[in-house]
């Protein structure tokens, strides 16, 4: 099994890349854009028995700083 | 009295903060991020600054979970003293040992230069050869130094008078101006800028020379 981890930081922390990709954008013409929030997607791959909940564990404790960030666990 | 300091891969202030403990009469220990256990006897512990792990995932979350780190918490939750400057900062709160998380700088860019602090409080073992209100001169080096914490915690921080040095002039987008913290105890510092790059007249500056006296008039045998 394979679990892909979402990370972004959270709504109201200022995310000075995405701004600047925002602003990058912007200055190429595209201006369909409000708004532009980066992240981090982490792949892993589980050993057998491993659960959900072991997941959440290993995002708690170091996957995601939860002071600023939050994230979504995908099972796949 | 004697002092750690903590050594990561990575890390790179290490032995300029040996030095500036040397200098205010510390005996130092150097102790590898591998080690479970710091020397027996030891007053405060130093988290350096750098790049522990190239900083990888977040800076400082790699070191967190170092062996030695456990060792700290344990140090810390015994009521040891500890400061961590720069790296040393980000891995502290990393731990949880001081709240909040430094981000990216607001300006994106790598910032190394002398910036103006505010002495908060001289109510800690690391301010109080400092009067509040003084005016600093101390160098910062940081990419990630933008200091975030939520509205409850900065209300608690600012209570119970725990920002112990602000920016004269935001270089990073830091809230509140915050450049360094105590812990609710008052006796872990952690700060963006380093004072042991302003303690020796060979540095252009010894403005940082008084938080490493003030540490060893306090901890000093009677």
């Amino acid at each position: 099994m394979k679990a892909r981890v979402h990370v972004m930081l959270k709504n109201g922390v200022l995310d000075p890349q995405g701004e600047a990709v925002r602003h990058a954008l912007g200055a190429m013409g595209f201006n369909q854009i409000e708004g532009v929030r980066q992240g981090k997607v982490i792949d892993l791959e589980l050993a057998e028995g491993a659960t959900e909940a072991d997941v959440t564990e290993m995002c708690e404790k170091l996957l995601a700083n939860t002071v600023i960030e939050r994230y979504e666990i995908e099972l796949v | 009295m004697r002092a750690a300091v903590i050594v990561f891969p990575g890390s790179n202030c290490d032995r300029d903060l040996a030095v500036a403990f040397e200098q205010a009469g510390f005996q130092v220990d150097m102790v590898w991020h591998k080690d479970a256990a710091l020397p027996d006897s030891v007053d405060i512990v130093g988290v350096p600054g750098g790049f522990s792990y190239g900083d990888y995932l977040r800076c400082g979350a790699i070191a967190a979970q170092s062996p030695i780190c456990k060792a700290v918490v344990q140090h810390t939750e015994r009521g040891g003293y500890a400061v961590g400057i720069c790296n040393g900062f980000q891995i502290l709160t990393e731990t949880g040992i001081l709240p909040g998380a430094l981000l990216r700088n607001a300006g994106l860019k790598y910032i190394c230069r002398t910036v103006g602090l505010r002495v908060e409080t001289s109510d800690s073992v690391f301010t109080e050869s400092y009067n509040a209100g003084d005016v600093i001169g101390i160098p910062i080096a940081h990419h990630d130094g933008n200091y975030f914490a939520d509205d409850a915690t900065l209300a608690a921080l600012k209570d119970q008078d725990r920002i112990a040095f602000s920016y004269t002039e935001n270089p990073n987008g830091s809230v509140g101006d915050i450049a360094g913290i105590l812990s609710e105890n008052r006796r872990v510092l952690g700060m963006m800028p380093h004072p042991e790059r302003a303690a020796d007249e060979g540095h252009g500056g010894t403005d940082g020379t008084a938080l490493f006296r003030a540490l060893s008039g306090v901890l000093a045998p009677a």
